[in-house]
């Protein structure tokens, strides 16, 4: 195509904006895509503990987490998107945790709920990871023991901004969080 | 020695005196201290006697007293569905050799107590039959109860040492 006729198109599409000919709107494909996937969380509840009640709470009626776009649990984490880790985690479930984000498709996103997630929490001892973060990359912290369910809502709204404001590569695949080979821990059942 | 108004402290002291070592009902629970090498023949006169019949384990746990010997304490809390009473029966065994026979054979539901046991603190429970760490994992060294495993230990599978 020539430089004359791509200007007498432009000109065309301009004068047709000017007039307001139709309904339509313009925009970037990353928001659409960021758009659709902030409000279409599919959450894998990785519940351990004390937690996992307030977790109850925050998706049931009362607070529902539905609102935002984000009360779906798959119970397969190859289905979601938003791994929610609620409650202790273990020196012994550190393996599983890790081999369940392995087995999410990108694009995916962690949350930590609550203190023991994020660092711990009342436990350093010999049982309990310190942190989720030092197994796993966590995109977002929700203190507290246990969070309150508004507490929840803040940090998913606060993720939402975050996915929203991310790149999407021209691809489709995600590479900004680092790729884990765990090592998997099998052992035959007894 | 005195059986503080218990049936199965009167009992024991009747029929099987020499196995037990010391009475006493601090806060109001009648507690025998035994000698470890009859805990069996003391578990079954309890649960078979009639009037006694302390057929539910309540529950099975140790103590550690680091720096005296014997060094472990492990304890027995029974307690009769016919007669409503309860008992706590101690066992010392020695750091050396934290041996005891397992109680599995009289009562089903402390396979997994004295696996814990075991787990945490390392007294072995002779003719146990499946006797494995139950909380912690295989790859695991030492018992973490027990009073001289360092605070600061971390044993993780996974991840930095912490």
């Amino acid at each position: 195509m020539d430089a004359e006729i791509q200007k007498r198109y432009s000109d065309r599409a301009i004068e047709f904006l000017r007039q307001g000919g139709d309904s339509f709107q313009t925009t970037k494909v990353d928001a659409v895509f960021n758009w659709g996937r902030k409000y279409s969380m599919f959450l894998y509840p990785f519940v351990t503990a004390c937690c996992g009640m307030e977790f109850m709470s925050v998706a049931g009626p009362r607070y529902d987490l539905d609102r935002f776009g984000c009360a779906l649990p798959r119970f397969s984490p190859r289905q979601s998107d938003l791994l929610m880790v609620v409650g202790t985690i273990t020196h012994r479930q550190a393996p599983i945790l890790q081999k369940v984000y392995a087995q999410m498709a990108e694009p995916k996103w962690v949350m930590a709920f609550g203190a023991c997630t994020c660092s711990g929490g009342p436990y350093n001892n010999y049982a309990v990871v310190q942190g989720i973060d030092t197994i796993i990359p966590v995109d977002i912290y929700v203190p507290g023991c246990p969070p309150r369910p508004e507490a929840v809502l803040d940090g998913l709204m606060k993720l939402q901004a975050r996915v929203q404001a991310e790149r999407v590569p021209a691809d489709g695949r995600h590479q900004d969080t680092e790729e884990l080979t765990p090592p998997v821990v099998e052992k035959p059942i007894p | 020695m005195e059986d503080h108004g218990s049936a199965a402290l009167r009992s024991l002291l009747e029929v099987l005196p020499d196995t037990v070592l010391e009475t006493h009902a601090r806060l109001g629970d009648a507690t025998a201290c035994v000698d470890p090498t009859r805990i069996l023949t003391v578990l079954r006169h309890l649960r078979d006697e009639p009037g006694l019949e302390f057929d539910m384990l309540m529950d099975l746990c140790a103590v550690d007293f680091l720096g005296s010997e014997p060094r472990f304490e492990v304890v027995y809390h029974l307690y009769s569905l016919a007669h409503k009473h309860r008992v706590r029966i101690k066992a010392r065994v020695p750091e050396a050799a934290p041996e005891i026979d397992s109680a599995v054979s009289l009562y089903p539901g402390a396979n997994w107590m004295e696996r814990e046991v075991f787990d945490l603190y390392g007294v072995r429970f002779t003719d146990h039959p499946d006797l494995r760490r139950l909380l912690l994992y295989e790859e695991f060294e030492g018992h973490p109860l027990r009073k001289d495993y360092a605070k600061e230990k971390r044993q993780p599978l996974v991840g930095p040492g912490n």
